[in-house]
């Protein structure tokens, strides 16, 4: 009897191994959340895509940088900070057996603040009282509001980063001398990044706030620049390391393979968290004011995070080409034909990761001083990240989402929804072909980012960029039409499709790899490494830039 | 954890060729003296018209075939508008904001800069092809920043 009853326990305890429903219901709320901000921030593209293109006026009531500060917020920072913390949340509970109520309780309060945020930030952006773009440079000052907004975004996300830690640090005590699972080692290293990377925009944001209020005169411009690029660029590279979790751990179960290294994707992920802040600095290799050995070592910090993501080229190709022989694949690309392209969740995920050889080593070339100097504020720069951010990072979100949105919403994926799903995908990759070749090439060409429509007087030059920028637009109608979709399916599958059990796909790792070594799991010291790599990068110029700084800037209202 | 013959191939390839780029970023910068615009003069913003050489902004001829451009960047235009110089001048251009931040670009050619207030910006560019050239703003910088533009006539 006694037996028995702890056999039920048992299977009672690895029933909520599952996603609980509690946890599903936190993982829902912020899935769906991100969709509307995709939705929004689409509409918002569109129009952009074409005004640039010389094809649509906007009304005068809506202004284009206002559209602009609009669509970087909602998809920069919304969509991809509500997917990731939805996601690892599910990952958290679903590979720590549940999270904590205390740890549900801090999610929550997080999505409130953030949400609270983004109220105040989107408000003003409304009422055209903050058209200064998403990295809202001074000496341009938004309204006060746009930045207290920003302030509760990054409180929000900060009580999420510390609800992961307490839930990894549980579960360690009670599992002591273990390794923690893949998904919430990925998801320590995400939120660490966030926690610290989101420090120097804090900083930032309450230097300015007295400013704008005008209770101080003037602000330290390049101060407020460097804090800013301090945040700016990690961002874009913990959305990026929160689609390669899904690479190194969701992708191989669905294509019926085993994980790559164990080891290997913690050293990956190690490395990707202590060299990542000071990677910032690229943003500003043609500012004045700095030193050229200064900029010199800023490019080798940038070109050392380019090592973890070539490890983890030859990673995920290693995983690809092993199953595809398990399944009988032959000769040198045989493999390819046995992998599940038929299969949403691998082909949006697999496109993502082919779209990241051509961003990454857009990303290489573009991060050293002269081929920087050529592109620097071009459109090549937002071929990049719409190549980077908008396929390798979304395409990948996207991908999840096919399983984790009916996984917490007991419904299952049905052939019709995969099938739109493929569809969807391949729009997806038509409109950023068009979109992000022409903007690579036309940034080449010197056409400015960031600048709506002109022909700055009819000058040839200027003119001769307008065939390319009809075929942006062609792109941005592309991805709107694929927005569409996306946001249909996810609906569908949270709201309408058919009932049932999803699983959560993890791989597990391969027996023939051998034991991981247990300093992995040292993040103490990780974080130590990462704090002297950011002091090694930042403690010179900015302490230069406070010591050595110009008088001041009052604020500017130049729209 | 052992690496594969081919990942040990693969990630020593990886390393040679960030040094590679480490190399010849270097050579250019330090040996060539191709480096990018790093100026590290500072300039009260508010005071640049009273400021020299600010508060004379031109072209200034300083030797056969060189010349040198001081220029100021404000809401939303290039002061001095006119620039011409003749095909093969090596030109110096002096900048600085006299607002918000602003970018310096030439369409077809590599100058291309950030220029911000309370800092002096310089960049150089030997114009061999004549033409009439885009100088343009492309840092955004208000509701104008898609007019702010100039041009520099470079004559046979």
């Amino acid at each position: 009897m006694e037996l028995v009853k702890k056999i039920e326990m048992n299977v009672k305890k690895n029933v909520s191994l599952g996603v609980s429903p509690q946890d599903a219901k936190l993982s829902k709320t912020y899935l769906l959340v991100s969709f509307i901000a995709l939705l929004l921030g689409g509409v918002l593209g569109l129009l952009q895509g074409l005004n640039r293109a010389g094809l649509l006026q906007l009304p005068p009531w809506l202004n284009y940088y206002q559209v602009l500060t609009a669509h970087g917020v909602l998809l920069v920072l919304v969509l991809t900070a509500f997917f990731t913390i939805g996601y690892f949340y599910a990952a958290l509970s679903h590979t720590l057996g549940g999270l904590l109520p205390k740890v549900r309780k801090m999610a929550w309060i997080g999505f409130f603040m953030k949400t609270a945020g983004l109220v105040m930030a989107v408000v003003p952006i409304l009422k055209n009282d903050a058209s200064v773009l998403y990295t809202f440079y001074p000496p341009m000052a938004a309204s006060p509001l746009f930045y207290i907004g920003l302030v509760f975004i990054v409180l929000g996300v900060w009580m999420c980063a510390f609800g992961s830690f307490l839930s990894v640090a549980h579960w360690r005590k009670q599992h002591k001398g273990e390794h923690i699972p893949i998904l919430a080692f990925f998801a320590t290293g995400v939120f660490v990044l966030l926690f610290f990377g989101s420090i120097p925009v804090a900083v930032e944001v309450f230097i300015i706030i007295p400013w704008a209020f005008g209770w101080i005169d003037t602000i330290n411009v390049m101060l407020s620049r460097t804090l800013f690029w301090a945040f700016g660029h990690t961002l874009v590279n913990i959305w990026y390391l929160t689609a390669v979790s899904a690479w190194y751990v969701t992708v191989p179960k669905i294509i019926g393979g085993k994980r790559f290294s164990d080891t290997l994707t913690r050293v990956v992920i190690i490395l990707l968290v202590i060299m990542n802040i000071p990677g910032g600095f690229h943003h500003q290799i043609v500012d004045p004011g700095i030193s050229e050995e200064i900029k010199y070592m800023h490019v080798f910090m940038s070109l050392a995070i380019s090592f973890p993501s070539l490890m983890t080229a030859y990673a995920m190709f290693a995983v690809f080409e092993r199953t595809g022989r398990e399944k009988g694949g032959r000769g040198l690309f045989g493999w390819l034909k046995k992998l599940p392209w038929g299969d949403v969740r691998f082909l949006a995920p697999m496109i993502a990761m082919i779209a990241f050889i051509i961003g990454g080593a857009g990303g290489i070339a573009q991060t050293t001083n002269q081929l920087n100097q050529v592109v620097h504020n071009t459109m090549w720069v937002v071929g990049h990240f719409h190549i980077t951010v908008g396929t390798s990072v979304i395409l990948t979100f996207f991908g999840i989402s096919y399983w984790l949105v009916p996984l917490v919403s007991k419904r299952t994926l049905t052939q019709n929804m995969n099938r739109l799903g493929i569809i969807q995908t391949i729009i997806w990759t038509v409109g950023m072909i068009f979109m992000a070749i022409s903007m690579h090439w036309i940034g080449l060409l010197g056409s400015p980012r960031r600048t709506s429509y002109t022909t700055y007087g009819d000058h040839a030059t200027a003119l001769s960029w307008d065939p390319y920028l009809f075929l942006i637009a062609i792109g941005g109608t592309l991805l709107f039409i694929g927005v569409l979709l996306q946001v249909y399916i996810v609906l569908n599958l949270m709201f309408w499709a058919p009932k049932g059990e999803t699983e959560f796909p993890i791989a597990d790792s391969d027996p023939k790899d051998g034991k991981t070594p247990y300093w992995t799991e040292k993040w103490g010291r990780w974080i130590v490494i990462m704090l002297l790599l950011v002091a090694m990068g930042y403690v010179i110029p900015i302490v230069d830039f406070i010591m050595n700084a110009p008088p001041g800037s009052p604020p500017f209202r130049t729209w | 954890m052992k690496l594969s013959r081919g990942e040990e191939v693969w990630l020593i390839a990886s390393f040679g060729m960030i040094l590679i780029f480490m190399f010849i970023t270097g050579y250019q910068t330090f040996a060539l003296g191709m480096g990018p615009p790093s100026h590290q003069e500072t300039i009260d913003p508010q005071q640049v018209d009273e400021t020299a050489p600010f508060d004379n902004p031109g072209v200034k001829k300083i030797a056969d075939n060189e010349y040198e451009v001081v220029m100021t960047l404000q809401l939303f235009n290039f002061t001095p508008a006119e620039i011409e110089v003749p095909a093969g001048s090596t030109v110096h251009f002096i900048l600085t904001s006299k607002d918000v931040t602003h970018g310096f670009q030439v369409a077809d050619t590599n100058i291309n800069a950030m220029v911000m207030p309370g800092y002096i910006q310089k960049i150089t560019q030997t114009f061999d092809e004549p033409g009439n050239y885009l100088v343009l703003c492309n840092e955004y910088c208000g509701a104008g920043h898609q007019a702010m533009s100039t041009t520099i006539k470079v004559t046979e």
